[in-house]
């Protein structure tokens, strides 16, 4: 695997590569591709944190839990909450700040405050001919120009490595609370997190566990603030179950975020997203092994068994990405959902203009 | 500033154009009487006009597919227009182009409460998108100072803010989907309902890519539920450093204000006279707005008063009930027209890192005298947005030119702080030929990359963004043959 050190020496690698490229960070989203492998992890390093101005510029390669620690010194965190998937994809390594941007990684408080590319606020990048590029900035309101932030998150590394990122970060808050709505059926738990996201409670995680029976609702901010509206909710979500209100559950939301209850299951792995009121549908369409909600039912996670094209069983509108299974299965399927024929030629014109020689994660995004 | 010269072989074909488009199009969606032309000669950057060859307004995405169909075949530059309320010039014509208007789009298509949606025709206004769902208790959250009168067409294309983005995030983060028209007349629908499906985000970039990419004809927004109540704070310091030190502490603490707005001393001192809000006569003045239940909102402003105490505060101004929020928002919400007594102004929007904010606004006061020029600064202070007006005497001979020689240079001081050229109002033709002073050549080019994908001939809003100079080989598109 080759390693590099700088920016320079990734424009350097990148300019005189000979083949593909797998671009990877600490290689823990299993993503498949062909290529040499290319790591960025060496590039790795806080360039400069305001707390005051809730903006935070490392270096890609910098490991999350590095910034964690930095950001709780503070008292701040990344509100968006990306996923760890190491126990989901059986992964080691530790997952990078590049790679959380570069998959768009968002957890449950998507809902409420955005996801990975919405705190994204600049990048440095080098693009599939080893030219280096800069967009965006470190201010939170930016319009100058194209913005190519928003194109690089998600891109999954293929029109450009990122090499630098400027990122948004917010406070951490002073306490949280869950309203749990329990013996509920999907049909009444997205009715239950419709209502709780529709409430003035600014809600910060609505997900639902269909074993369980038992529909979720968080809230967060100072403590006398959190104690009234899970008061509220309660009241609100009286009529659909049975509500209770816990404190202190910071794990089950990381289980949440992190699907760890399909680690360690045989089968792969649907991340699904729609509209929440169609999840009853889609989950019917599915016929999976077991499912989890999230984002107050717009977000599905579906265990399948191998080698099941799920796509072909839905009908809702939204899309399905393949984010666990076999090399076979993800070749025959692709990993994200096709698009239709003048986006797939638009998003093909710009993997050829920003990867001409189509040497970036070739085949991975079509 | 310079406006390409116009294509003669594109206006001789004027003829043959309307008589194409008023087949597609009923007579009254064309406009091609020079009288009438007149109305669509400039945006709310007043400073530079020019009417088009001929506007057009259709009604439906299918007309907008023809119109663009059509001028494609005929090589015509395509120049889109919502409201036309830009400070940049982002609808600023050329005499060789076809003004598409939206204004005749302006229907609700869909609201849908159960996934916190609504689809819009993109020719509706903005306030009237929290209009059709205020009752219900519903709102859209970026509030563009100009939204009763602007277009979501245009909050798309210029990637619209507000006062309240501090808390809710600007255009982008709430839009959630399109119904887009490209140049060559294909309709493409991009993102929907439900939130990011995988794939490039090409949505991201087409939102605040100034009409270059595509006409947006549908969009789909977030809406939210309306907070239980909102109240602000005011505050007064005796100096810039000490009011950005309470901002910067106030933002630490963890409180998420839904604005923070500051006035220097020109600003504060033109306000008052002109609203009369009462403003103690300071250096810098600091309006802190919060939201929740009676009870949240008490705790919140109790605990930003603490933070400001610290700060040895010349006034300190809790509102009790409406009419004294009410108050407190008086002058600042009459800070452009209180400008507008004195003098005319220009409105100028970059961004830089709140840190900076004490250093770029010395470094203001030091220019202002270099130019002789006064200029007051009202600044969303929580993200970094400021806007400078800089007076000057639009009769008196050379004092525009001034004026624009002032703005350029205070908004590569933004640069120079680590900020930006625009924060929302979008680069236009009034930065265009700022831009190489904020990104490279290289990474211009990867931007103009992006326009080559979309829109491979240059037809759509093709002078504006970028520094003419750099986009002139691409602009020389074919025209077709008789």
């Amino acid at each position: 695997m080759s390693m590099v050190a700088t920016e320079a020496d990734l424009a350097e690698q990148i300019k005189t590569a000979q083949g593909p490229l797998r671009v990877q960070g600490g290689g823990t989203r299993g993503l498949s591709g062909v290529g040499e492998p290319l790591s960025v992890s060496g590039l790795s390093g806080v360039e400069l944190y305001e707390p005051g101005a809730l903006t935070l510029v490392v270096k890609a390669g910098t490991p999350v839990v590095q910034i964690r620690e930095v950001l709780a010194a503070e008292n701040q965190r990344l509100a968006f909450e990306p996923a760890d998937l190491r126990g989901l994809l059986g992964t080691q390594g530790a997952p990078t700040i590049g790679a959380v941007f570069a998959t768009n990684s968002s957890g449950p408080r998507r809902i409420q405050c955005g996801a990975a590319r919405d705190h994204l606020l600049g990048v440095r990048f080098v693009d599939g001919q080893g030219q280096v590029i800069k967009n965006g900035g470190r201010v939170m309101k930016n319009v100058t120009g194209y913005d190519l932030v928003k194109l690089m998150a998600g891109a999954h590394g293929t029109l450009g490595v990122l090499t630098e990122v400027s990122l948004k970060v917010l406070p951490q808050t002073e306490a949280e609370a869950s309203v749990l709505v329990s013996g509920v059926d999907l049909a009444s738990a997205v009715q239950t997190m419709s209502a709780a996201l529709g409430s003035p409670f600014d809600v910060t995680g609505a997900a639902y566990d269909p074993e369980a029976q038992v529909a979720r609702v968080r809230v967060e901010g100072f403590a006398d603030s959190v104690s009234y509206r899970a008061v509220q909710l309660q009241k609100l979500l009286a009529g659909f179950g049975e509500v209770a209100v816990e404190e202190e559950t910071s794990a089950d939301w990381a289980d949440v975020r992190d699907v760890t209850a399909f680690a360690g299951r045989a089968g792969d792995v649907w991340r699904v997203s729609m509209k929440p009121t169609d999840a009853v549908a889609a989950a019917e369409q599915m016929q999976a092994d077991a499912l989890q909600f999230d984002w107050g039912g717009g977000l599905i996670w579906a265990l399948v068994p191998e080698g099941t094209d799920l796509r072909a069983r839905l009908s809702v509108p939204g899309g399905a990405t393949l984010i666990r299974g076999s090399g076979e299965t993800r070749e025959r399927l692709g990993m994200f959902p096709p698009e239709p024929a003048p986006l797939a030629a638009i998003s093909a014109g710009l993997r050829q203009k920003f990867d001409p020689r189509g040497i970036l994660n070739p085949g991975l995004m079509g | 500033m310079q406006m390409p010269v116009p294509n003669p072989a594109i206006l001789a074909r004027k003829a043959r154009l309307v008589s194409r488009l008023s087949q597609v199009l009923p007579g009254d969606a064309i406009i091609e009487d020079d009288s009438e032309t007149r109305a669509y000669e400039c945006d709310a950057l007043t400073a530079y006009k020019c009417p088009p060859m001929l506007a057009v307004l259709p009604s439906t995405t299918n007309e907008v597919s023809d119109v663009l169909r059509i001028c494609h075949e005929e090589g015509v530059p395509v120049v889109p227009r919502g409201a036309g309320t830009s400070l940049a010039g982002g609808a600023l014509p050329t005499a060789d182009c076809v003004i598409l208007g939206v204004a005749r789009m302006n229907e609700v298509l869909e609201v849908d409460y159960d996934n916190r949606v609504i689809r819009v025709q993109s020719g509706r206004t903005n306030l009237s998108v929290s209009g059709a769902v205020e009752e219900d208790g519903f709102f859209y959250a970026p509030d563009p100072s100009s939204q009763l009168a602007c277009a979501i067409a245009g909050n798309i294309a210029m990637n619209s803010g507000g006062a309240h983005c501090l808390k809710y995030g600007v255009t982008t983060n709430n839009l959630l989907g399109v119904t887009m028209v490209m140049m060559d007349g294909t309709v493409v629908e991009i993102g929907g309902a439900h939130l990011d499906a995988g794939g490039l985000d090409l949505l991201g970039v087409i939102c605040g890519s100034e009409g270059q990419l595509g006409v947006v004809t549908e969009a789909t927004l977030r809406i939210l539920r309306k907070p239980e109540g909102a109240r602000p704070v005011l505050m007064g310091f005796d100096s810039n450093e000490v009011a950005g030190a309470c901002v910067s502490d106030i933002i630490k603490s963890g409180i998420l204000p839904v604005a923070i707005e500051f006035m220097d001393r020109p600003c504060i001192r033109a306000c008052e006279a002109f609203a009369k809000a009462g403003y103690p006569d300071c250096e810098a003045l600091l309006i802190v707005e919060v939201e929740g239940s009676e009870d949240e909102i008490t705790w919140q402003l109790n605990k930003i008063i603490e933070i400001a105490r610290r700060h040895d505060p010349v006034e300190l101004r809790e509102a009790q009930d409406a009419d004294e929020a009410g108050r407190i928002w008086l002058g600042r919400k009459s800070a452009f027209g209180a400008m507008g007594q004195i003098n005319d102004y220009m409105c100028l929007d970059g961004t830089i890192p709140v840190s900076s904010l004490p250093f770029v606004l010395r470094r203001i006061g030091e220019l202002s005298k270099e130019f002789g020029l006064d200029v007051a600064n009202v600044f969303h202070a929580g993200d970094g947005n400021m806007h400078p007006l800089i007076l000057f005497d639009a009769n008196k001979p050379g004092d525009l030119e001034t004026c624009e020689a002032f703005g350029a240079e205070i908004l590569k001081l933004c640069v120079e702080a680590g900020g930006c050229l625009t924060g929302e109002h979008g680069v236009g033709v009034e930065k265009r030929d700022l831009m190489l002073h904020q990104y490279d050549p290289a990474d211009l080019e990867a931007q103009l990359h992006v326009k080559d994908v979309f829109d491979p001939n240059w037809l759509l809003n093709p002078a504006k963004v970028f520094p003419l100079s750099v986009t002139e080989t691409r602009r020389v598109a074919p025209v077709a043959a008789e």
